[in-house]
């Protein structure tokens, strides 16, 4: 045998610091404790999973999942790392990730961390080596619940999940919202867009701005305040949570309809069909993944659509309203149209990131109201 | 949109004989594509030259042909069908260009058949090197620098404008064939060359080199109403430089982001959508600047490929079956998904695992090639594993592919690298080898660094890491029990860690030192036992209803015990050489047969190119390596009442003895080895009075030389225990034996099948010369009835391996009363094995002075390669019987049943022809010897042998000159058997051209020779020159026996260069002269198996002529019991 001028790996060995995951019901998982250390060894939150094969960076960072752990369906997570590019807001609001495996290295030319250090950066504790696939059907069956994880004791993450309160009935936009206004520049188009901040997505923004100038605002700003800006259109972002309590944004958005075609995305879309009256309800493990049909009724086609939801608009209960878009897994709401004011809005994520690009269209469909309502750009 | 009802029937055309680059990938796509078309009332007609698929099962199609895929024959087809419309996506590129060639001849047009699927306008898009550049420059998408070239002046010029080095390729070719990457110059001028040699339009596209850059493949389909929907996304670990059918490739991909990969999802509708794929599916392969991130179109095959077979097995979304329905008019939300029942086809699956596929290569088969992996496809087959993660699909697909390897080294085969020092070993891997994985693995233990291996292969960083993860983990266990032979103390976590990483116990138990059995026991006291995860599309998201099971070592076992009595199939592994579809199609019909009789099937390979990997195909599929410690961990889960062993090849008869024997439905593993045992063997053979050319055992050289002394030479020297004739060899002195011998036992000390050790010895047998061979497949069950199958004799003389060799049902040359001594001797040898189920049995029929003495040369109580030939060809479903006997019913009741019906009365023959691999292999002498080293077969059938014949060769690529010269060249036992053909050829007006001593021999005897040549390297034209020149349409050359063989290996490989058409052995010569005379007399006549098999005969035909073979079928009619 040859001599090695290399010295083998024997002592690169991972070792791994055990951590235990909990749900309300007692499930209980084994896994390692990976990202940022929790205050007391024990994080909680609403844990759902996401099926996404690709784009963690920006579900990681997406305001969306606020009060939620996510679980991630696909094995290995990290393998391209993070890029200072892909981020869908200044920071995760997320309470924690839950992978089956994190790459200990990072391969691609995009990248200038590792999923794990963004964890550790902002603060976002994470549990690898579960075995996702029955956390996910799991959850698939009992529905999405409260949970905790940790390296703290188990008897202390089980009373951590015992006592976390899940998203129902809870502001969560309130938590994420910005303070003040700000005004993104156009990169094409000549609108002015008010856009309400309710969790808002970078990539919708970049959208919007390819029609003109966008001001995002925070969510708990006026109609009067709005209009007063003399938008061509207003748009109302997707954002965490349960629609059911935002009862002043629905009274705002109430005063905006029939003044300033209205375009609303996911909880967008919620209170948009909130403030027609439409009831809405909780699925029960909601959608979250890159891989959903919906139907669009008007020309028949099928859009592979992003999804990121826990509530849903209930089927036939807004009256003023056309549905648009369904749902071709569940035959869920998954858009509507106004008939008598210039709104309408989709519960998926036609600005994709991550997810396909089919839907994209949408923004034109936007630009097309604002043309009607307002004229010529 | 709904099902088409403008169209009632529709021509499927299968891909033909397996070869290198097309396998049985289409007979999976081809037989969902027949299922789903007759289930939507259509009335389907199949052409396919292929007797092994199943998609030629007379039960799969309304009008089976199995004749020759030739533009003339398919003419006939649909001048006599009429179809409506022709599907020409689902069998691969064979069908593709055939279709093609069906549209330009105007056949299409004349007999208004609708091309669907695929137009002709989109595939000669994607199909025309140049086309399809232009048309992905049209809308935006980059491709790498390249021009086109038509013959070597304009090649020059290409190149020059390029800058080397460049990839060279040809246009309409299969598997890369004759593409390669330049250098240098020199290495241009060659690969230019070759290129346009092998386009069939001489047309080749000179490409700026990428190599290196990552290679990515997605998966996609499209409906009529634009709907399109990426199945899975492919990411290959082998960069550019290496074909994607020899690469190992992972699903899904794994180091692009999000951003890049929707970028690629785009550009993949986009080509479709430009190309003009109305519906089905296709794939579109990517390269990726890893420095960059910019990539670029490589190419997209508008059709099912073998890829979309890989992403059906690795997503559960079954693309041919979707693509057949998408083509005949529904859309994609039309269509449920199969898996989940609930949702539909118009989505895109998601996966929660890591599927690694491995090509399987066979270059120990073809001495004289270099191994080394390029751009064009030399694997024969590939296995596919499922694991939670990389580390464990990697090592779970290693030990599936049965080249002795346990998993990505630790085990007694990586020995083979410790010789070398690490810049040898680093300068080894970076070139691409079928080894370069493992030697990856030894470079990163080493210790030498990620980014040194990296800069080498440019294998990416986040392959090698997770490479390197297994390392680590290695020597952590090794180091925990180094020098104790013991297993040592683990707790739960760190079994699992180990399992987890795809540590096989066998593997464990080599770093341990220590047994098998007590890693198990150990493992197992810590209480880590294998859960059994579901393939089901989404990513859990939906409940799933299809049992498509791969293990992990996971918290949840997600398989429910059913109640029903349930049998276990172990199905054959990865295609190669020897072991191919044929043993797919017998565990398939096995599990169609007991699925029928009320049993719960379930299927356990992994291949994923096969039917028998179709979730569909039994109750439940297991996709799991075929070793002892995976298929004991299925039985556990499971608990089948009979395990069938004998139906998948060598593969599952290596497990058998694993097994719990009680378990081992059929023959009992006693009688398998009982057959194998050659003292056994002998001692029953004398029993019974079957006379055995003598011979015995060795298990070293000196044994050997014994045995030969005793017996004489020539002598057959072979291993116990192999498929394929594996390393088998006839040797002529001491000097040929002592060397085969001593390649034997190299093999044996590193694991290579075939190898010698005292388990496993070395037979020597006498060689019986110029013996006729004649192979019987046969049922007996357990009251002692015999059924024989077949008894088929073949054109090529012993010694050829039978695999090899064409053969003839019923056999034209044997008397009725030698046929009946062999089937006497194969009901004894039966009940002597006490057979439950197939006997393959292999006979030797020498004429002697006092009539012909027939000589049995090896019986196998299980599956042959045969089994699927004589159902096609005589309409027993011998497969389906055999699995219902091993489970215990009685060729009686299985008659009563309708099940086992009498052979086919009728008066047409079958001949079964090899193809062979040598296009691939250049530098391999195109020789047939005992060792097999075809890839497939095809049938011919008609109702004389000459015509049977003639369409056998069509079938398999060798067509029968029409006129001009046949090129003669025979060894002198040969001579008697080439006069007469050579007579033949002369008969049909051809010239014959000849070597000194067979002009001579010619012309002693009456038979004009137009042309001698001279000797290789003696003054005039040489043999070499002769075949060079293009002026011989037909080689016959036969190999000496003994003595240089240097001249003929000269004129083989030219013909082989040269594309004509070779046949290397006297009888074969003659058939082929004999088919020739009736493919003058008789016009193309094409009928169906269906009506074959209803027994059409003579009497519906005018006057055959008698085709000059003594015909001796009625003996074989008469005597099936």
């Amino acid at each position: 045998m040859s001599e090695s001028i290399h010295e083998p790996p024997r002592t690169r060995r991972h070792r791994p610091t055990e951590a235990a995951l909990v749900l309300t019901d007692g499930e209980v998982f084994e896994g390692e404790a990976i990202g940022a250390a929790p205050d007391g060894g024990v994080a909680s939150g609403e844990v759902v999973f996401n099926t996404v094969l690709s784009g963690y960076q920006e579900v990681i960072t997406d305001p969306s999942y606020a009060g939620q752990i996510i679980t991630f369906t696909v094995s290995h997570l990290g393998n391209y790392g993070v890029n200072p590019d892909d981020h869908e807001s200044r920071r995760p609001f997320c309470r924690g990730v839950v992978v089956r495996d994190l790459a200990r290295r990072r391969s691609n030319w995009r990248a200038d961390d590792d999923l794990d250090g963004l964890l550790r950066t902002h603060g976002v504790p994470g549990i690898a080596g579960i075995d996702t696939r029955r956390l996910t059907r799991h959850l698939r069956d009992a529905g999405a619940m409260p949970g905790a994880f940790g390296t703290a004791d188990l008897a202390t993450i089980t009373a951590a999940a015992t006592a976390e309160p899940g998203t129902d009935g809870l502001d969560l936009v309130s938590t994420v919202t910005r303070d003040a206004p700000t005004t993104v520049a156009s990169i094409g188009g000549g609108r002015r867009i008010v856009a309400f901040d309710f969790g808002i997505k970078a990539t919708i923004i970049r959208h919007l701005s390819e029609l003109g100038e966008v001001t995002i605002v925070p969510a708990s700003t006026s109609a009067a305040d709005v209009l007063a800006m003399d938008p061509d259109g207003v748009f109302l972002s997707n954002g965490p949570g349960d629609p059911g309590p935002l009862v002043n944004v629905r009274s705002q958005i109430g005063a905006l309809l029939g003044e300033v075609p209205v375009f609303g995305i996911c909880l967008g879309h919620q209170l948009l069909a909130g403030t027609i009256g439409a009831e809405t309800y909780k699925l029960p493990f909601g959608h979250h993944g890159g891989n959903h049909p919906v139907r669009n009724l008007a020309t028949g086609a099928v859009e592979i659509t992003s999804q990121n939801h826990n509530y849903c608009v209930a089927e036939g209960s807004v009256p003023t309203a056309e549905l648009t878009h369904v749902n071709l897994n569940d035959q869920t709401v998954e858009g509507i149209r106004c008939l008598d004011v210039p709104a309408f809005s989709v519960q998926y994520h036609p600005e994709a990131g991550p997810g396909p690009h089919d839907s994209r269209y949408l923004f034109d469909e936007f630009e097309d109201l604002m043309a009607r309502v307002k004229g010529p750009a | 949109m709904p099902r088409r009802e403008d169209i009632q029937s529709i021509l499927l055309i299968g891909s033909g004989p397996i070869v290198i680059g097309q396998a049985c990938e289409f007979d999976y796509s081809g037989t969902q594509a027949c299922r789903v078309l007759r289930e939507e009332g259509y009335r389907v007609i199949l052409a396919n030259s292929n007797p092994a698929t199943i998609m030629t099962d007379p039960d799969f199609a309304d009008a089976t042909y199995v004749e020759p895929l030739r533009l003339d024959v398919l003419e006939a087809i649909i001048a006599r069908e009429r179809p409506d419309a022709l599907l020409p996506t689902l069998g691969g590129q064979t069908a593709l260009n055939l279709s093609m060639e069906l549209v330009e001849a105007g056949v299409l047009d004349r007999y208004g058949v609708e091309l669907i699927g695929a137009d002709a306008e989109a595939i000669a898009t994607a199909e025309d090197r140049e086309r399809f550049k232009v048309a992905m420059q049209e809308i935006g998408l980059a491709v790498p620098p390249s021009g086109v070239a038509h013959d070597m002046d304009e090649a020059r010029v290409v190149v020059a404008g390029l800058g080397l080095p460049v990839v060279i390729r040809p246009a309409y070719i299969l598997g890369g064939r004759g593409t390669g990457i330049a250098s240098t110059a020199e290495e241009f001028e060659k690969v230019a060359a070759n290129g346009i040699a092998a386009s069939p339009i001489s047309e080749i596209l000179i490409e700026k080199s990428i190599a290196g850059w990552k290679e990515y493949e997605l998966e996609v389909m499209r409906d009529r109403a634009d709907n399109c929907v990426v199945i899975c996304s492919i990411e290959n670990v082998d960069p550019m430089g290496v074909h994607t059918g020899d690469s190992i490739t992972v699903a899904p991909a794994q180091t692009l982001s999000d951003v890049e990969y929707q970028e690629m999802r785009d550009a993949s509708f986009a080509c479709l959508r430009r190309v003009g794929v109305e519906t089905g599916g296709s794939n579109v392969q990517f390269a990726v600047d890893p420095a960059t991130g910019q990539q670029v179109v490589i190419e997209m095959n508008p059709r099912v490929s073998r890829s979309s077979a890989l992403a059906s097995k690795a997503t559960g979304f079954p693309i041919a079956k979707i693509a057949a329905k998408l083509a005949v008019g529904y859309t994609l939300d039309e269509i449920p998904n199969d898996i989940t029942k609930k949702t539909p086809a118009a989505f895109e699956p998601t996966i929660d695992y890591v599927v690694t596929k491995i090509p399987r290569w066979a270059f120990e088969k073809f001495p004289g090639t270099s191994g080394v992996l390029g751009t064009s496809m030399q694997s024969v087959g590939e296995v596919m594993a499922i694991g939670r993660t990389f580390p464990e699909s990697l090592q779970k697909a290693m030990r599936s592919l049965e080249n002795g390897r346990l998993g990505l080294n630790a085990d007694p085969a990586e020995e083979a690298l410790l010789d070398l020092d690490d810049e040898t070993l680093l300068a080894t891997a970076a070139i691409a080898t079928p080894a370069r994985i493992t030697q990856l693995e030894a470079l990163l233990r080493r210790g030498v660094p990620l980014e040194t291996v990296h800069d080498a292969t440019k294998v990416d960083p986040w392959f090698l890491d997770q490479i390197l993860a297994i390392s680590e983990e290695r020597l952590f266990l090794e180091d925990l029990a180094l020098g104790t032979g013991q297993v040592p103390d683990l707790d739960r976590r760190a079994w699992r860690r180990a399992k987890q990483l795809g540590f096989a116990d066998a593997q464990l138990a080599h770093l341990w030192r220590c047994g098998v059995d007590e890693v198990r026991a150990a493992r197992e006291a810590a209480g880590v036992f294998p859960t059994y995860k579901t393939v089901d599309t989404c990513g859990a998201e939906f409940a799933a209803e299809t049992p498509y099971h791969y293990s992990a070592w996971e918290d949840e076992d997600e398989v429910r015990p059913s109640d029903r009595p349930k049998v276990m199939i172990l199905g054959s592994g990865p295609n190669r050489i020897g072991q191919g579809i044929e043993f797919d199609y017998c565990c398939v019909h096995a599990s169609f047969a007991l699925r029928d009789a009320g049993f719960e099937t379930i299927m356990v390979n992994c291949n994923p190119e096969t039917v028998s990997t179709d979730y569909d195909t039994s109750d439940r599929l297991y996709f799991e390596p075929l070793t002892g410690e995976d298929v004991a961990n299925i039985v556990a889960a499971e608990k089948p009442v009979g395990i069938i062993v004998s139906l998948g090849g060598q593969t599952p008869l290596k497990l058998a003895s694993m097994l719990p024997p009680e378990l081992v439905a059929g023959t009992s593993p006693t009688s398998i080895d009982l057959a194998e045992d050659r003292e056994q063997w002998n001692t029953l053979c004398e029993s019974l009075g079957v006379p055995q050319p003598p011979g015995g055992t060795a298990v070293d050289a000196a044994g050997a030389r014994a045995i030969a002394a005793e017996v004489g030479y020539p002598v057959l020297v072979r291993p116990s225990y192999v498929l394929g004739g594996r390393a088998m060899e006839i040797v002529y002195d001491d000097d040929q034996l002592d060397r085969a011998m001593a390649a034997l036992s190299a093999f044996g000390s590193l694991g290579i099948e075939g190898g010698l050790s005292a388990e496993r010895p070395v037979l020597v047998d006498r060689f019986l010369e110029d013996a006729t061979e004649v192979d019987v497949d046969a049922v007996r069950d357990h009251t002692g009835e015999v059924v024989i199958g077949a008894v088929m004799e073949h054109v090529e003389e012993a010694g050829v391996h039978s695999g090899d060799s064409a053969c003839v049902i019923p056999p034209p040359h044997l008397s009725a009363e030698v046929v009946a001594r062999i089937e006497e001797h194969t009901r004894n040898i039966a009940d002597a094995l006490d057979v439950r189920g197939l006997l393959n049995v292999q006979f030797a029929v020498k004429e002697g002075s006092d009539g012909a003495d027939v000589y049995v040369i090896e019986a196998n109580p299980r599956a042959s390669r045969t089994v699927p030939f004589v159902a096609k060809a005589t309409g027993v479903p011998l497969a389906k019987v055999a699995s219902r006997v091993m489970l215990g019913a009685t060729l009686a009741e299985l008659r009563d049943e309708g099940l086992l019906c009498e052979r086919v009365v009728g008066d047409h023959v079958a001949v079964k022809e090899a193809v062979l691999p040598f296009d691939r292999f250049p530098e391999a002498d195109p020789l047939l010897g005992p060792e097999m080293r075809s890839t497939g077969e095809v049938m011919g059938i008609d109702l004389t042998a000459g015509l049977a014949f003639a369409k056998s060769q069509i079938a398999a690529g060798g067509a029968l000159p029409d006129g001009g010269t046949v090129f003669l060249s025979l060894a002198d036992r040969d001579k008697p058997v080439g006069l007469e053909a050579a007579r033949g050829f002369v008969d049909l007006g051809l010239d014959l051209a000849a070597t000194s001593g067979t002009a001579e021999h010619l012309r002693a005897n009456g038979v004009p020779v137009s042309t001698v040549v001279a000797k290789l390297g003696e003054e005039g034209t040489d043999a070499v020159e002769l075949v060079r020149s293009g002026s011989v349409q037909l080689v016959v050359n036969s190999p000496r026996g003994r003595g240089p063989r240097a001249d003929g290996e000269h004129i083989r490989a030219a013909a082989g260069a040269q594309d004509i058409p070779l046949l290397t052995t006297g009888n074969a010569a003659l058939a082929a002269a004999r088919g020739l005379a009736d493919w003058r007399t008789h016009p193309l006549a094409v009928r169906t198996l269906q009506e074959y098999h209803r027994g059409i005969t003579v009497l519906s035909e005018d006057g055959l002529p008698d085709d000059g073979l003594p015909e001796d079928g009625g003996s074989a009619e008469a005597s099936g019991s």
